[in-house]
């Protein structure tokens, strides 16, 4: 059975991580959805309307019924749309997977940009806290084409899309080699595994475009 | 049934610890209680959270689970044919429940931590109305979600209720500190009669601390500044 494209709608922006991941999940999903692109400074009636809480994207619409939050809005379509699982079955490994999603939205994401950019105790101790925090993720890699092992999972929606498409755009843009080959092979081989899965690359947005924004942002978090 | 292969690293006061523990009692599982001494950080705490380094840690056939909410849903999974259930059965349902449980940490504890931290009357005045206001949405939140049922999980406790419900006895702490009712029967009257209900459940009951002790704890936690 199809699903309409209406029944189905996603508030995003095209440059955050956090409504990109949504998208790669209805995409692995198969699953037709109408997308609005949202201002995020000039928010609009609709956004509010739906997010009156957070205010923020993405904002999942399916059936009438709203979500916000991007890693509930992914466990739901999980739970909805059951071909290629994005979670584990296995109780252990799924608390692993949502323990490291944490991670990565709440650790990784602000230590290393907003910290770096900031860099208060200067730029190498900024770069080093950056990296001691990347080096949990390069040990979970460890033997493994994703994540999710095999093939990707919930974890490689999330980092996949909050590192090497939103950090290291901005990495790039502010001339700092933060994931050297030598130091996170692992990494990288992840990053290189992604760039081949076709959901994941019809999802980035484009590089230029990107480090242009993110450069943007970080003007604004210096002159904060 | 493994119950003897459960442990729980934790404290009395913790909020965050509390929550694994209503778990457990919903459930029924036995498991060995490894109380932190305050102001120090065990071995095996360091060895099974290297990440955060903090409590709660499940650790379950010596696999540590770490992170509060993520510890009850684990409870849930691992013990799906234990008890009742902690999480909603319908994805849409599950997912509000987490939604609210989010907002609990990420914006209404905040904001009543931070009514703990103010320095002076007017930080401590705008503190209270940020916790004013967002227990109001907690309060519609509590009117969906429960469906004229006594819990917001229906009949019995769930997911959102330990989560926003194992702040009730630091909730009562704050109020005696800022000598301000923040849980207020006028104002939140269905979140008023909940807290209630939920602190005589029978999972809860045992674990609440008493708000003396729970106060005097506060106040090596939080000391107030000298004159």
């Amino acid at each position: 059975m199809a699903n309409k494209e209406k029944d189905v709608k996603l508030l995003g922006f095209w440059a955050s991580p956090f409504s990109r991941r949504v998208e790669m999940a209805l995409k692995l999903k198969g699953v037709s959805y109408e997308y609005l692109e949202q201002d995020i400074v000039d928010k609009s009636a609709l956004l509010l309307e739906l997010n009156p809480v957070f205010k923020k994207v993405p904002v999942l619409v399916h059936n009438g019924k709203i979500l916000a939050e991007s890693h509930l809005i992914l466990e739901y379509i999980d739970q909805t749309w059951k071909s290629n699982p994005i979670l584990p079955q296995d109780p252990y490994e799924k608390a692993m997977a949502r323990f490291w999603a944490k991670f990565v939205d709440e650790q990784v994401g602000p230590v290393c940009f907003k910290s770096v950019v900031k860099a208060e105790k200067g730029i190498e101790i900024a770069i080093e806290e950056a990296q001691e925090l990347i080096t949990f993720l390069e040990k979970e890699l460890t033997g493994k084409d994703f994540f999710g092992g095999k093939t990707i999972g919930f974890l490689d929606l999330v980092a996949g899309s909050m590192i090497p498409f939103c950090l290291a755009r901005s990495w790039e843009g502010m001339e700092i080699d933060m994931i050297p080959e030598e130091k996170f092979p692992e990494l990288n081989r992840w990053i290189r595994n992604l760039n081949d899965i076709e959901v994941v690359s019809e999802c980035i947005p484009h590089r230029e475009k990107q480090i242009e924004h993110m450069m943007k942002v970080v003007e604004r978090i210096k002159l904060a | 049934m493994v119950t003897g292969d459960v442990k729980l690293i934790g404290s009395w006061a913790s909020v965050f610890v509390m929550r694994a523990r209503i778990a457990l009692n919903l459930k029924s599982i036995s498991y060995e209680f490894l109380q932190e001494t305050y102001g120090t950080k065990s071995e095996l705490l360091l060895k099974s959270n290297p990440v955060h380094k903090k409590m709660p840690v499940l650790i379950h056939a010596d696999k540590p689970v770490c992170e509060s909410n993520i510890i009850v849903q684990y409870i849930d999974e691992a013990w799906s044919s234990y008890g009742p259930s902690i999480l909603p059965s319908q994805p849409y349902d599950r997912a509000i429940a987490r939604f609210w449980a989010a907002y609990v940490d990420d914006k209404w504890f905040i904001a009543l931590r931070s009514i703990l931290t103010a320095r002076g009357e007017e930080e401590k005045k705008a503190a209270i109305a940020e916790v004013e206001e967002r227990t109001d949405h907690l309060e519609k939140a509590f009117i969906d979600c429960s469906n004229g049922k006594p819990f917001f999980n229906g009949d019995h406790i769930g997911y959102l209720d330990i989560a926003l419900g194992s702040f009730l006895g630091w909730w009562r702490v704050v109020e005696l500190d800022a000598n301000h009712i923040l849980l207020d029967e006028t104002k939140t009257p269905s979140l008023f009669k909940w807290a209630e209900r939920f602190c005589n459940d029978p999972a809860v009951k045992p674990l609440m601390p008493e708000t003396t002790k729970l106060a005097e704890f506060a106040r090596k936690l939080f000391p107030k500044p000298q004159a």
